[in-house]
Protein backbone atom coordinates (compact mmCIF):
# COMPACT_ATOMS: atom_id res chain seq x y z
CA UNK A 1 0.00 0.00 0.00
CA UNK A 2 1.43 3.38 -1.11
CA UNK A 3 -0.05 6.19 0.86
CA UNK A 4 0.24 10.18 0.30
CA UNK A 5 -0.27 12.51 3.23
CA UNK A 6 -0.50 15.96 2.20
CA UNK A 7 0.49 17.91 4.87
CA UNK A 8 0.51 21.80 4.90
CA UNK A 9 2.36 23.86 8.16
CA UNK A 10 -0.30 26.78 8.96
CA UNK A 11 0.27 28.73 12.31
CA UNK A 12 -0.44 27.14 15.59
CA UNK A 13 -3.68 27.44 17.15
CA UNK A 14 -3.91 30.02 19.45
CA UNK A 15 -1.27 32.03 16.97
CA UNK A 16 -1.73 36.02 17.36
CA UNK A 17 -2.72 36.73 13.96
CA UNK A 18 -1.73 40.18 13.00
CA UNK A 19 -1.47 41.82 9.49
CA UNK A 20 1.58 42.28 7.43
CA UNK A 21 2.20 45.75 6.26
CA UNK A 22 0.14 46.06 2.94
CA UNK A 23 -3.21 43.67 4.13
CA UNK A 24 -2.08 41.23 1.46
CA UNK A 25 -1.06 38.08 4.22
CA UNK A 26 -0.51 37.59 7.82
CA UNK A 27 2.75 39.24 9.68
CA UNK A 28 4.87 35.63 9.88
CA UNK A 29 7.62 36.27 11.75
CA UNK A 30 5.99 36.45 15.43
CA UNK A 31 3.67 33.62 14.52
CA UNK A 32 4.64 29.73 15.64
CA UNK A 33 3.87 27.25 13.15
CA UNK A 34 2.58 23.86 13.51
CA UNK A 35 1.20 20.86 11.48
CA UNK A 36 -2.63 21.61 10.22
CA UNK A 37 -5.00 19.63 12.75
CA UNK A 38 -6.58 18.09 10.68
CA UNK A 39 -3.56 16.56 8.66
CA UNK A 40 -2.27 15.47 11.77
CA UNK A 41 -4.82 12.80 12.21
CA UNK A 42 -4.77 12.15 8.49
CA UNK A 43 -1.02 11.17 9.19
CA UNK A 44 -1.78 9.25 12.35
CA UNK A 45 -4.65 7.37 9.85
CA UNK A 46 -2.04 6.59 7.38
CA UNK A 47 0.61 5.29 9.73
CA UNK A 48 -1.95 2.57 11.25
CA UNK A 49 -3.19 1.24 7.57
CA UNK A 50 0.80 0.98 6.77
CA UNK A 51 1.19 -0.95 10.23
CA UNK A 52 -2.19 -2.86 9.46
CA UNK A 53 -0.93 -4.39 6.57
CA UNK A 54 2.44 -4.55 7.57
CA UNK A 55 3.44 -2.91 4.01
CA UNK A 56 3.85 0.14 1.81
CA UNK A 57 5.27 3.50 2.65
CA UNK A 58 3.75 6.67 3.79
CA UNK A 59 4.54 9.57 1.74
CA UNK A 60 4.16 12.91 3.44
CA UNK A 61 3.58 15.79 0.62
CA UNK A 62 3.87 19.25 0.99
CA UNK A 63 3.43 22.89 -0.52
CA UNK A 64 5.16 25.57 1.29
CA UNK A 65 8.08 28.06 2.00
CA UNK A 66 11.39 26.64 3.84
CA UNK A 67 9.89 26.74 7.09
CA UNK A 68 7.14 24.12 6.24
CA UNK A 69 10.74 21.74 5.84
CA UNK A 70 10.22 21.30 9.59
CA UNK A 71 6.68 20.05 9.50
CA UNK A 72 7.87 17.36 6.98
CA UNK A 73 10.67 16.30 9.45
CA UNK A 74 7.80 16.19 12.28
CA UNK A 75 5.83 13.53 9.96
CA UNK A 76 8.83 11.93 9.42
CA UNK A 77 9.69 11.31 13.16
CA UNK A 78 6.30 10.28 13.36
CA UNK A 79 7.08 7.44 10.89
CA UNK A 80 6.33 8.59 7.42
CA UNK A 81 8.70 7.53 5.20
CA UNK A 82 9.83 10.09 3.01
CA UNK A 83 8.92 13.59 2.07
CA UNK A 84 8.27 15.54 -0.88
CA UNK A 85 8.05 19.57 -0.77
CA UNK A 86 7.14 21.76 -3.37
CA UNK A 87 8.94 24.89 -2.74
CA UNK A 88 7.15 28.49 -2.71
CA UNK A 89 7.94 31.51 -1.33
CA UNK A 90 5.82 34.85 -0.59
CA UNK A 91 2.87 35.46 -1.86
CA UNK A 92 1.74 32.11 -1.36
CA UNK A 93 -1.05 30.36 -3.89
CA UNK A 94 -4.74 30.51 -2.30
CA UNK A 95 -6.62 29.07 -5.26
CA UNK A 96 -6.91 25.29 -4.18
CA UNK A 97 -7.19 24.01 -8.00
CA UNK A 98 -3.73 25.27 -8.36
CA UNK A 99 -2.40 23.82 -5.63
CA UNK A 100 -4.35 20.50 -6.36
CA UNK A 101 -2.62 20.54 -9.50
CA UNK A 102 0.88 21.15 -8.03
CA UNK A 103 -0.06 18.09 -5.95
CA UNK A 104 -0.91 16.28 -9.49
CA UNK A 105 1.90 16.71 -11.49
CA UNK A 106 4.74 16.09 -8.38
CA UNK A 107 3.03 12.89 -7.47
CA UNK A 108 1.29 11.37 -10.48
CA UNK A 109 4.09 9.28 -11.19
CA UNK A 110 3.90 7.61 -8.13
CA UNK A 111 1.15 5.62 -8.23
CA UNK A 112 -0.29 6.07 -4.67
CA UNK A 113 -2.99 3.70 -4.01
CA UNK A 114 -4.39 6.14 -1.24
CA UNK A 115 -4.20 9.76 -0.54
CA UNK A 116 -4.58 11.26 2.79
CA UNK A 117 -5.77 14.67 3.81
CA UNK A 118 -7.36 16.78 6.24
CA UNK A 119 -10.52 18.00 5.11
CA UNK A 120 -9.81 21.41 5.77
CA UNK A 121 -6.15 24.13 6.33
CA UNK A 122 -6.88 26.16 9.03
CA UNK A 123 -5.59 29.17 7.04
CA UNK A 124 -7.42 29.29 4.42
CA UNK A 125 -9.93 26.77 4.99
CA UNK A 126 -10.97 25.98 1.30
CA UNK A 127 -11.57 22.73 2.03
CA UNK A 128 -11.29 21.41 -1.35
CA UNK A 129 -7.66 20.27 -2.21
CA UNK A 130 -8.13 16.50 -1.64
CA UNK A 131 -11.02 16.17 -3.65
CA UNK A 132 -9.82 18.43 -6.96
CA UNK A 133 -6.61 16.14 -6.33
CA UNK A 134 -7.97 12.85 -6.43
CA UNK A 135 -10.55 14.28 -9.40
CA UNK A 136 -7.14 14.99 -11.60
CA UNK A 137 -5.67 11.39 -10.87
CA UNK A 138 -8.93 9.91 -11.33
CA UNK A 139 -9.50 8.50 -7.90
CA UNK A 140 -12.55 7.32 -6.03
CA UNK A 141 -12.77 10.54 -3.41
CA UNK A 142 -14.79 10.84 -0.14
CA UNK A 143 -14.65 13.83 2.83
CA UNK A 144 -15.07 14.29 5.96
CA UNK A 145 -14.06 10.72 7.12
CA UNK A 146 -13.99 9.66 11.01
CA UNK A 147 -13.49 6.12 10.23
CA UNK A 148 -11.95 3.86 7.39
CA UNK A 149 -11.82 -0.11 7.09
CA UNK A 150 -9.75 -1.31 4.14
CA UNK A 151 -9.86 -4.55 2.67
CA UNK A 152 -7.88 -5.50 -0.44
CA UNK A 153 -8.39 -3.03 -3.10
CA UNK A 154 -11.27 -1.07 -1.36
CA UNK A 155 -11.75 0.63 1.44
CA UNK A 156 -14.91 1.38 2.94
CA UNK A 157 -15.45 4.99 5.17
CA UNK A 158 -17.68 6.35 7.90
CA UNK A 159 -18.15 9.73 6.58
CA UNK A 160 -19.58 12.70 9.03
CA UNK A 161 -23.26 14.03 7.91
CA UNK A 162 -24.86 17.23 8.47
CA UNK A 163 -26.44 17.16 12.50
CA UNK A 164 -25.36 14.16 13.80
CA UNK A 165 -26.06 11.85 10.53
CA UNK A 166 -23.56 9.23 9.32
CA UNK A 167 -22.89 6.99 6.03
CA UNK A 168 -20.81 4.52 5.24
CA UNK A 169 -19.70 4.76 1.31
CA UNK A 170 -17.38 1.80 -0.25
CA UNK A 171 -14.94 2.16 -2.95
CA UNK A 172 -12.37 0.95 -5.16
CA UNK A 173 -8.57 1.94 -4.48
CA UNK A 174 -6.94 4.07 -5.76
CA UNK A 175 -8.51 7.22 -3.31
CA UNK A 176 -8.03 10.47 -2.61
CA UNK A 177 -9.58 10.98 0.90
CA UNK A 178 -10.21 13.65 3.67
CA UNK A 179 -9.81 13.23 7.25
CA UNK A 180 -12.21 15.09 10.11
CA UNK A 181 -9.94 15.80 13.31
CA UNK A 182 -11.25 13.01 15.94
CA UNK A 183 -10.79 9.96 13.71
CA UNK A 184 -7.90 8.74 15.68
CA UNK A 185 -5.14 9.71 18.32
CA UNK A 186 -2.62 11.21 16.48
CA UNK A 187 0.99 9.80 18.03
CA UNK A 188 3.81 11.54 20.03
CA UNK A 189 7.54 11.47 17.69
CA UNK A 190 9.96 9.20 20.07
CA UNK A 191 13.38 9.95 20.45
CA UNK A 192 13.98 7.88 18.20
CA UNK A 193 12.20 8.62 15.55
CA UNK A 194 13.38 11.91 15.58
CA UNK A 195 16.85 10.70 15.63
CA UNK A 196 15.94 8.44 12.43
CA UNK A 197 13.94 10.99 10.64
CA UNK A 198 17.59 13.23 10.35
CA UNK A 199 18.39 10.52 7.52
CA UNK A 200 15.33 10.02 5.64
CA UNK A 201 14.41 11.33 2.36
CA UNK A 202 12.99 15.10 1.42
CA UNK A 203 12.46 15.94 -1.75
CA UNK A 204 12.41 19.27 -3.04
CA UNK A 205 10.71 20.16 -6.25
CA UNK A 206 10.83 24.08 -7.66
CA UNK A 207 7.04 25.21 -7.70
CA UNK A 208 8.11 26.86 -10.96
CA UNK A 209 9.11 23.39 -12.55
CA UNK A 210 5.77 22.13 -12.29
CA UNK A 211 3.31 25.69 -12.67
CA UNK A 212 4.41 25.73 -16.62
CA UNK A 213 0.45 25.04 -17.51
CA UNK A 214 -1.17 25.64 -14.20
CA UNK A 215 -3.52 28.30 -14.23
CA UNK A 216 -4.47 30.23 -10.89
CA UNK A 217 -8.20 30.95 -10.96
CA UNK A 218 -8.48 33.00 -8.19
CA UNK A 219 -6.44 34.69 -5.69
CA UNK A 220 -6.98 36.63 -2.13
CA UNK A 221 -6.00 40.31 -3.22
CA UNK A 222 -6.70 41.82 0.34
CA UNK A 223 -6.94 40.72 3.91
CA UNK A 224 -8.47 42.46 6.93
CA UNK A 225 -9.32 42.47 10.87
CA UNK A 226 -13.61 41.18 11.33
CA UNK A 227 -15.54 44.08 11.92
CA UNK A 228 -17.69 43.26 15.06
CA UNK A 229 -21.67 43.47 14.37
CA UNK A 230 -22.35 43.65 18.13
CA UNK A 231 -21.43 46.02 20.61
CA UNK A 232 -19.90 43.88 23.29
CA UNK A 233 -19.22 44.91 26.76
CA UNK A 234 -15.67 44.29 27.59
CA UNK A 235 -14.79 43.82 30.86
CA UNK A 236 -11.11 45.07 32.02
CA UNK A 237 -9.26 45.58 34.92
CA UNK A 238 -7.57 42.93 37.46
CA UNK A 239 -8.22 39.79 37.75
CA UNK A 240 -10.46 40.74 40.86
CA UNK A 241 -12.06 43.23 39.54
CA UNK A 242 -12.77 41.37 36.31
CA UNK A 243 -14.33 38.63 38.55
CA UNK A 244 -16.72 40.77 40.36
CA UNK A 245 -17.87 42.47 37.73
CA UNK A 246 -18.60 39.07 35.74
CA UNK A 247 -20.57 38.28 39.19
CA UNK A 248 -22.49 41.65 38.51
CA UNK A 249 -23.51 41.02 34.85
CA UNK A 250 -24.90 36.80 35.89
CA UNK A 251 -27.14 38.76 39.09
CA UNK A 252 -28.06 41.91 37.76
CA UNK A 253 -27.93 42.00 34.06
CA UNK A 254 -28.34 38.28 33.15
CA UNK A 255 -29.87 37.51 36.24
CA UNK A 256 -29.61 33.94 36.67
CA UNK A 257 -27.89 34.12 39.77
CA UNK B 1 -28.07 31.19 -18.79
CA UNK B 2 -26.88 33.77 -16.63
CA UNK B 3 -27.03 32.48 -12.85
CA UNK B 4 -27.63 28.85 -11.54
CA UNK B 5 -28.99 27.94 -8.04
CA UNK B 6 -28.60 23.94 -7.35
CA UNK B 7 -30.84 22.91 -4.90
CA UNK B 8 -29.69 20.23 -2.18
CA UNK B 9 -32.22 17.90 -1.16
CA UNK B 10 -33.16 14.83 0.71
CA UNK B 11 -35.78 13.35 -1.49
CA UNK B 12 -38.81 15.21 0.42
CA UNK B 13 -37.27 18.71 1.44
CA UNK B 14 -35.04 21.17 -0.16
CA UNK B 15 -32.29 21.79 2.88
CA UNK B 16 -32.42 25.04 4.60
CA UNK B 17 -29.22 26.65 2.93
CA UNK B 18 -30.18 26.00 -0.68
CA UNK B 19 -32.87 28.36 0.19
CA UNK B 20 -30.05 31.34 1.58
CA UNK B 21 -28.52 30.14 -1.74
CA UNK B 22 -31.56 31.05 -3.86
CA UNK B 23 -31.23 34.65 -1.96
CA UNK B 24 -27.92 34.71 -2.79
CA UNK B 25 -28.65 34.00 -6.35
CA UNK B 26 -31.81 36.51 -7.05
CA UNK B 27 -29.21 39.23 -4.88
CA UNK B 28 -26.16 38.50 -7.40
CA UNK B 29 -28.64 38.63 -10.04
CA UNK B 30 -29.97 42.11 -9.24
CA UNK B 31 -26.49 43.70 -8.22
CA UNK B 32 -25.03 42.37 -11.75
CA UNK B 33 -28.79 42.74 -13.80
CA UNK B 34 -28.54 39.03 -14.73
CA UNK B 35 -31.21 36.32 -14.38
CA UNK B 36 -31.94 33.36 -12.00
CA UNK B 37 -32.38 29.67 -12.91
CA UNK B 38 -33.11 27.14 -10.44
CA UNK B 39 -31.59 23.26 -10.85
CA UNK B 40 -32.64 20.13 -9.14
CA UNK B 41 -30.84 16.80 -9.27
CA UNK B 42 -32.56 13.95 -8.15
CA UNK B 43 -34.55 10.44 -9.60
CA UNK B 44 -37.76 11.69 -9.05
CA UNK B 45 -38.08 15.62 -7.79
CA UNK B 46 -41.07 16.74 -9.40
CA UNK B 47 -42.86 17.89 -5.82
CA UNK B 48 -39.64 19.44 -5.28
CA UNK B 49 -39.38 21.17 -8.68
CA UNK B 50 -42.87 22.86 -8.28
CA UNK B 51 -42.10 24.16 -4.69
CA UNK B 52 -39.07 25.85 -6.92
CA UNK B 53 -40.89 27.13 -9.10
CA UNK B 54 -42.96 29.58 -7.17
CA UNK B 55 -39.97 31.58 -6.89
CA UNK B 56 -38.72 34.88 -8.92
CA UNK B 57 -36.91 32.61 -10.99
CA UNK B 58 -36.65 32.38 -14.73
CA UNK B 59 -36.85 28.79 -15.03
CA UNK B 60 -36.34 25.36 -12.86
CA UNK B 61 -34.23 22.78 -14.69
CA UNK B 62 -34.83 19.45 -13.39
CA UNK B 63 -32.27 16.52 -14.51
CA UNK B 64 -33.75 13.27 -13.20
CA UNK B 65 -31.88 9.82 -13.44
CA UNK B 66 -32.35 6.55 -11.62
CA UNK B 67 -28.77 6.92 -10.79
CA UNK B 68 -29.32 10.01 -8.94
CA UNK B 69 -31.36 8.24 -6.34
CA UNK B 70 -28.76 8.49 -3.55
CA UNK B 71 -26.37 10.51 -3.54
CA UNK B 72 -23.01 9.97 -4.96
CA UNK B 73 -20.03 12.43 -5.69
CA UNK B 74 -19.51 11.18 -8.98
CA UNK B 75 -23.33 11.24 -10.08
CA UNK B 76 -23.45 14.40 -8.63
CA UNK B 77 -20.54 16.48 -9.78
CA UNK B 78 -20.72 14.14 -13.29
CA UNK B 79 -24.34 15.39 -13.67
CA UNK B 80 -23.96 19.22 -12.86
CA UNK B 81 -21.12 19.32 -15.33
CA UNK B 82 -23.25 18.25 -17.88
CA UNK B 83 -25.85 21.06 -17.73
CA UNK B 84 -23.02 23.41 -17.18
CA UNK B 85 -21.71 22.33 -20.03
CA UNK B 86 -25.21 23.09 -22.17
CA UNK B 87 -26.69 25.61 -20.21
CA UNK B 88 -23.45 27.54 -19.74
CA UNK B 89 -24.30 29.95 -16.59
CA UNK B 90 -22.10 32.52 -15.80
CA UNK B 91 -22.47 31.60 -12.04
CA UNK B 92 -23.23 28.48 -10.09
CA UNK B 93 -24.61 29.30 -6.49
CA UNK B 94 -24.54 26.48 -3.69
CA UNK B 95 -25.06 26.67 0.44
CA UNK B 96 -21.67 25.51 1.82
CA UNK B 97 -22.92 22.08 2.91
CA UNK B 98 -21.40 18.90 3.57
CA UNK B 99 -22.75 17.81 0.19
CA UNK B 100 -21.08 20.56 -1.14
CA UNK B 101 -17.91 20.05 0.34
CA UNK B 102 -18.28 16.30 -0.94
CA UNK B 103 -18.88 16.79 -4.88
CA UNK B 104 -18.21 20.53 -5.62
CA UNK B 105 -14.51 20.38 -5.71
CA UNK B 106 -14.82 17.86 -8.78
CA UNK B 107 -16.50 19.68 -10.64
CA UNK B 108 -14.27 22.67 -9.93
CA UNK B 109 -11.23 19.93 -11.19
CA UNK B 110 -13.33 18.39 -14.30
CA UNK B 111 -14.28 21.75 -15.72
CA UNK B 112 -10.96 23.60 -14.41
CA UNK B 113 -13.39 26.42 -13.70
CA UNK B 114 -12.74 28.00 -9.91
CA UNK B 115 -14.79 27.61 -6.72
CA UNK B 116 -15.13 30.57 -4.51
CA UNK B 117 -15.88 28.27 -1.33
CA UNK B 118 -17.57 29.27 2.09
CA UNK B 119 -18.12 33.34 1.02
CA UNK B 120 -20.04 35.40 3.54
CA UNK B 121 -20.93 37.81 1.25
CA UNK B 122 -19.47 39.83 -2.17
CA UNK B 123 -18.94 42.88 -3.21
CA UNK B 124 -18.93 44.38 -6.92
CA UNK B 125 -15.61 45.97 -8.35
CA UNK B 126 -15.70 46.66 -12.46
CA UNK B 127 -19.64 44.58 -12.75
CA UNK B 128 -17.42 41.81 -11.21
CA UNK B 129 -17.79 40.45 -7.60
CA UNK B 130 -14.99 40.28 -5.59
CA UNK B 131 -16.05 37.23 -2.83
CA UNK B 132 -15.86 37.78 1.03
CA UNK B 133 -14.85 34.72 3.40
CA UNK B 134 -13.20 34.01 6.79
CA UNK B 135 -9.74 32.80 6.84
CA UNK B 136 -7.56 31.66 9.33
CA UNK B 137 -10.89 30.13 11.08
CA UNK B 138 -12.52 33.37 11.41
CA UNK B 139 -9.75 35.57 12.47
CA UNK B 140 -9.16 37.34 9.29
CA UNK B 141 -11.28 38.12 6.52
CA UNK B 142 -9.85 38.34 3.10
CA UNK B 143 -11.23 39.64 -0.54
CA UNK B 144 -10.75 36.79 -3.69
CA UNK B 145 -10.82 38.15 -6.46
CA UNK B 146 -11.49 35.96 -9.64
CA UNK B 147 -8.78 35.22 -12.39
CA UNK B 148 -10.16 32.73 -15.01
CA UNK B 149 -13.57 33.36 -17.21
CA UNK B 150 -16.67 32.18 -16.21
CA UNK B 151 -18.25 30.18 -15.19
CA UNK B 152 -17.64 30.82 -11.53
CA UNK B 153 -18.61 28.05 -9.00
CA UNK B 154 -19.55 30.39 -6.06
CA UNK B 155 -20.69 28.68 -2.15
CA UNK B 156 -21.71 30.67 0.86
CA UNK B 157 -21.70 29.94 4.20
CA UNK B 158 -24.79 29.19 6.53
CA UNK B 159 -27.03 32.47 7.15
CA UNK B 160 -24.88 34.41 4.88
CA UNK B 161 -28.01 35.25 3.02
CA UNK B 162 -31.60 34.71 4.72
CA UNK B 163 -33.85 32.11 3.22
CA UNK B 164 -36.78 34.68 4.47
CA UNK B 165 -35.39 37.36 1.97
CA UNK B 166 -36.04 34.93 -1.13
CA UNK B 167 -38.59 36.60 -3.82
CA UNK B 168 -41.76 34.97 -4.67
CA UNK B 169 -42.91 34.75 -8.69
CA UNK B 170 -45.27 34.34 -10.94
CA UNK B 171 -44.61 31.05 -11.41
CA UNK B 172 -41.27 29.68 -13.05
CA UNK B 173 -41.26 27.32 -16.37
CA UNK B 174 -40.15 24.12 -15.58
CA UNK B 175 -38.09 22.28 -18.53
CA UNK B 176 -36.22 18.30 -17.78
CA UNK B 177 -32.41 17.73 -18.96
CA UNK B 178 -31.41 14.62 -20.49
CA UNK B 179 -28.34 13.44 -18.19
CA UNK B 180 -26.27 10.47 -19.54
CA UNK B 181 -24.80 8.83 -16.11
CA UNK B 182 -23.17 5.16 -16.21
CA UNK B 183 -22.36 3.03 -13.33
CA UNK B 184 -18.57 2.76 -14.41
CA UNK B 185 -18.50 6.58 -13.83
CA UNK B 186 -19.84 6.21 -10.10
CA UNK B 187 -16.86 4.96 -8.35
CA UNK B 188 -18.56 4.81 -4.94
CA UNK B 189 -21.39 2.96 -3.47
CA UNK B 190 -23.07 5.04 -0.32
CA UNK B 191 -24.70 2.61 2.43
CA UNK B 192 -27.75 3.91 3.98
CA UNK B 193 -27.41 7.09 6.56
CA UNK B 194 -27.71 6.60 10.56
CA UNK B 195 -27.66 8.57 13.46
CA UNK B 196 -25.82 7.54 16.26
CA UNK B 197 -27.82 7.86 19.08
CA UNK B 198 -25.32 8.48 22.01
CA UNK B 199 -26.93 12.07 23.45
CA UNK B 200 -27.22 11.22 26.76
CA UNK B 201 -27.47 15.26 27.60
CA UNK B 202 -30.10 16.91 26.09
CA UNK B 203 -28.56 20.48 26.11
CA UNK B 204 -30.74 22.02 23.73
CA UNK B 205 -33.30 22.37 26.97
CA UNK B 206 -30.59 23.98 28.85
CA UNK B 207 -30.45 27.11 30.58
CA UNK B 208 -27.55 27.61 31.31
CA UNK B 209 -24.40 26.75 29.53
CA UNK B 210 -20.42 27.01 30.00
CA UNK B 211 -18.56 25.95 27.14
CA UNK B 212 -15.01 24.79 27.17
CA UNK B 213 -12.42 24.64 24.73
CA UNK B 214 -8.86 24.05 23.96
CA UNK B 215 -8.53 27.05 25.86
CA UNK B 216 -8.36 24.86 29.22
CA UNK B 217 -5.06 22.92 28.15
CA UNK B 218 -5.22 19.93 29.20
CA UNK B 219 -8.14 17.25 30.94
CA UNK B 220 -7.48 18.02 34.52
CA UNK B 221 -8.38 21.30 33.73
CA UNK B 222 -11.78 20.62 33.34
CA UNK B 223 -13.02 19.97 36.83
CA UNK B 224 -12.21 23.93 37.04
CA UNK B 225 -14.87 24.29 34.86
CA UNK B 226 -17.11 21.13 36.20
CA UNK B 227 -16.95 23.39 39.89
CA UNK B 228 -17.57 26.56 38.08
CA UNK B 229 -20.98 24.40 36.26
CA UNK B 230 -21.99 23.16 39.67
CA UNK B 231 -22.13 26.91 41.47
CA UNK B 232 -24.11 27.92 38.37
CA UNK B 233 -26.32 25.22 37.95
CA UNK B 234 -25.18 25.10 34.54
CA UNK B 235 -24.61 22.21 31.64
CA UNK B 236 -21.39 21.54 30.36
CA UNK B 237 -20.64 22.18 26.54
CA UNK B 238 -17.27 22.11 24.28
CA UNK B 239 -15.98 22.67 21.39
CA UNK B 240 -15.08 20.15 19.05
CA UNK B 241 -11.17 19.59 19.97
CA UNK B 242 -12.32 18.86 23.66
CA UNK B 243 -14.03 15.90 22.03
CA UNK B 244 -10.73 14.72 20.15
CA UNK B 245 -8.71 15.00 22.29
CA UNK B 246 -10.97 12.77 25.23
CA UNK B 247 -11.26 15.68 27.79
CA UNK B 248 -15.15 14.94 27.38
CA UNK B 249 -17.43 12.23 25.77
CA UNK B 250 -19.04 13.76 22.59
CA UNK B 251 -22.47 14.01 23.52
CA UNK B 252 -20.74 17.96 24.70
CA UNK B 253 -20.08 18.72 21.08
CA UNK B 254 -21.67 22.00 20.67
CA UNK B 255 -21.72 22.98 16.69
CA UNK B 256 -22.22 21.99 12.79
CA UNK B 257 -21.11 18.16 13.85
CA UNK B 258 -22.58 18.57 17.61
CA UNK B 259 -25.55 19.89 19.15
CA UNK B 260 -27.36 22.85 18.33
CA UNK B 261 -28.21 24.97 21.82
CA UNK B 262 -30.18 28.26 22.67
CA UNK B 263 -29.95 28.65 26.40
CA UNK B 264 -30.28 31.77 28.15
CA UNK B 265 -26.86 32.35 28.97
CA UNK B 266 -23.81 30.82 27.08
CA UNK B 267 -20.36 30.89 29.01
CA UNK B 268 -17.26 30.40 26.42
CA UNK B 269 -14.04 29.79 27.69
CA UNK B 270 -11.16 29.74 25.72
CA UNK B 271 -13.15 28.93 22.58
CA UNK B 272 -12.03 31.04 19.59
CA UNK B 273 -14.78 31.07 17.81
CA UNK B 274 -14.85 29.10 14.99
CA UNK B 275 -18.01 29.55 12.36
CA UNK B 276 -18.50 25.35 13.07
CA UNK B 277 -19.04 26.15 16.53
CA UNK B 278 -20.82 29.02 16.27
CA UNK B 279 -23.79 27.69 13.86
CA UNK B 280 -24.35 25.50 17.32
CA UNK B 281 -24.96 28.63 19.65
CA UNK B 282 -25.76 31.17 17.65
CA UNK B 283 -29.54 31.09 19.19
CA UNK B 284 -28.03 32.20 22.68
CA UNK B 285 -30.11 35.13 24.31
CA UNK B 286 -26.92 36.53 26.16
CA UNK B 287 -23.05 35.28 25.79
CA UNK B 288 -19.92 35.95 27.85
CA UNK B 289 -16.25 35.14 26.41
CA UNK B 290 -13.48 34.92 27.91
CA UNK B 291 -10.25 34.64 25.86
CA UNK B 292 -6.62 35.38 26.51
CA UNK B 293 -6.57 36.46 22.48
CA UNK B 294 -8.14 40.02 22.17
CA UNK B 295 -8.98 39.24 18.48
CA UNK B 296 -10.39 35.90 19.13
CA UNK B 297 -13.86 35.93 16.31
CA UNK B 298 -15.97 34.32 19.48
CA UNK B 299 -15.75 38.35 20.69
CA UNK B 300 -17.45 39.32 17.90
CA UNK B 301 -20.96 37.98 18.85
CA UNK B 302 -20.19 38.21 22.59
CA UNK B 303 -22.64 40.36 24.85
CA UNK B 304 -20.05 40.61 27.48
CA UNK B 305 -16.43 40.31 27.04
CA UNK B 306 -12.71 40.10 29.18
CA UNK B 307 -9.30 39.06 27.85
CA UNK B 308 -7.88 36.90 30.47
CA UNK B 309 -6.53 33.66 31.26
CA UNK B 310 -9.73 31.17 32.31
CA UNK B 311 -6.91 29.18 34.38
CA UNK B 312 -6.68 32.07 36.56
CA UNK B 313 -10.35 33.61 36.16
CA UNK B 314 -12.34 30.73 36.35
CA UNK B 315 -11.68 29.45 40.30
CA UNK B 316 -11.62 32.57 41.15
CA UNK B 317 -15.30 33.33 39.78
CA UNK B 318 -16.48 29.62 41.10
CA UNK B 319 -15.44 31.04 45.09
CA UNK B 320 -17.03 34.68 44.39
CA UNK B 321 -19.99 32.66 43.24
CA UNK B 322 -20.61 30.29 46.12
CA UNK B 323 -18.98 33.06 48.43
CA UNK B 324 -22.85 35.18 47.02
C1 LIG C 1 -16.73 20.32 8.79
C2 LIG C 1 -16.30 20.79 10.14
C3 LIG C 1 -17.14 20.59 11.22
C4 LIG C 1 -16.78 21.05 12.48
N1 LIG C 1 -17.66 20.88 13.52
C5 LIG C 1 -17.37 21.45 14.71
C6 LIG C 1 -18.31 21.41 15.79
O1 LIG C 1 -19.39 20.82 15.70
N2 LIG C 1 -17.99 22.03 16.95
C7 LIG C 1 -16.80 22.70 17.13
O2 LIG C 1 -16.58 23.26 18.20
N3 LIG C 1 -15.89 22.74 16.12
C8 LIG C 1 -16.14 22.14 14.93
N4 LIG C 1 -15.21 22.18 13.94
C9 LIG C 1 -13.86 22.72 14.24
C10 LIG C 1 -13.78 24.23 14.23
O3 LIG C 1 -13.50 24.67 12.92
C11 LIG C 1 -12.64 24.73 15.15
O4 LIG C 1 -11.44 24.10 14.79
C12 LIG C 1 -12.90 24.45 16.64
O5 LIG C 1 -14.18 24.91 17.00
C13 LIG C 1 -11.84 25.13 17.47
O6 LIG C 1 -12.03 24.82 18.84
P1 LIG C 1 -11.42 25.75 19.97
O7 LIG C 1 -11.85 27.14 19.77
O8 LIG C 1 -11.73 25.10 21.28
O9 LIG C 1 -9.84 25.58 19.74
P2 LIG C 1 -8.78 26.63 19.19
O10 LIG C 1 -9.11 27.12 17.86
O11 LIG C 1 -7.46 25.99 19.42
O12 LIG C 1 -8.92 27.86 20.17
C14 LIG C 1 -8.53 27.85 21.52
C15 LIG C 1 -8.79 29.25 22.06
O13 LIG C 1 -8.48 29.30 23.43
C16 LIG C 1 -7.78 30.50 23.73
N5 LIG C 1 -6.98 30.22 24.91
C17 LIG C 1 -5.89 29.40 25.01
N6 LIG C 1 -5.47 29.34 26.28
C18 LIG C 1 -6.28 30.14 27.00
C19 LIG C 1 -6.34 30.50 28.38
N7 LIG C 1 -5.50 29.98 29.28
N8 LIG C 1 -7.29 31.36 28.77
C20 LIG C 1 -8.18 31.89 27.87
N9 LIG C 1 -8.17 31.57 26.56
C21 LIG C 1 -7.24 30.70 26.14
C22 LIG C 1 -6.99 30.80 22.49
O14 LIG C 1 -6.70 32.20 22.40
C23 LIG C 1 -7.94 30.33 21.39
O15 LIG C 1 -8.80 31.37 20.96
C24 LIG C 1 -15.54 21.71 12.66
C25 LIG C 1 -14.70 21.91 11.58
C26 LIG C 1 -15.06 21.47 10.33
C27 LIG C 1 -14.14 21.74 9.18
N1 LIG D 1 0.27 23.85 0.81
C1 LIG D 1 -0.14 22.64 1.21
N2 LIG D 1 0.75 21.69 1.60
C2 LIG D 1 0.36 20.47 2.00
N3 LIG D 1 -0.93 20.10 2.04
C3 LIG D 1 -1.88 20.99 1.67
C4 LIG D 1 -1.54 22.29 1.23
N4 LIG D 1 -2.68 22.95 0.93
C5 LIG D 1 -3.69 22.08 1.20
N5 LIG D 1 -3.20 20.90 1.64
C6 LIG D 1 -3.96 19.70 2.05
O1 LIG D 1 -5.31 19.85 1.66
C7 LIG D 1 -6.15 19.91 2.82
C8 LIG D 1 -7.29 20.86 2.56
O2 LIG D 1 -6.79 22.16 2.36
P1 LIG D 1 -7.75 23.34 1.84
O3 LIG D 1 -8.33 22.89 0.55
O4 LIG D 1 -6.82 24.52 1.71
O5 LIG D 1 -8.77 23.54 2.91
C9 LIG D 1 -5.22 20.30 3.95
O6 LIG D 1 -5.75 19.88 5.19
C10 LIG D 1 -3.95 19.56 3.56
O7 LIG D 1 -4.04 18.19 3.89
Amino acid sequence: MKICVLVKQVPSSDALIKLNSDSTWIKEDTVVFAINESDSFALEEALQIKEQTGEGEVVVVSLGPDRAQRAIREALAKGADRGIRIKESFPYSSDPFEIASLFAAAIKDDNFDLILSGLQSDDLGSGQTGVILGELLGMSTATLVIETELSGESIRVKRELESGWFQWVAMTLPASITIQSGINSPRYASLRGIMSAKKKEIRLIEKNDLSGSIPSLQSIEHVYLPQKTKRTEMITGSIDQVVDKLSEILKRNIKIL
Amino acid sequence: MEILVVLEHNNQTIHRMSWEAVAAGQSLGKDLNLSTTILIMGSDVSTLAKEAATKDITEVLVAEHPLLETYTADGYARTLTQVIESEQPAYVIMGHTYMVRDFLPKVCAILKQPLFGDNISYRIENSTPIFIKQIFQGKLMAEVSPQGNQPYLVTFQSAAFQSESVHRGAGATIRNLSITLSDEIIKTRSEDPFQETTIDVDLSSADIIISVGRGIGKKENINLVKELAEVMGAQIACSRPVVDAGWLPPYHQVGSSGQTVSPKLYFALGISGAIQHLVGMKGANNVIVINKDPNAPFFEIADYGTVGNILEIVPKLTEAIKGG
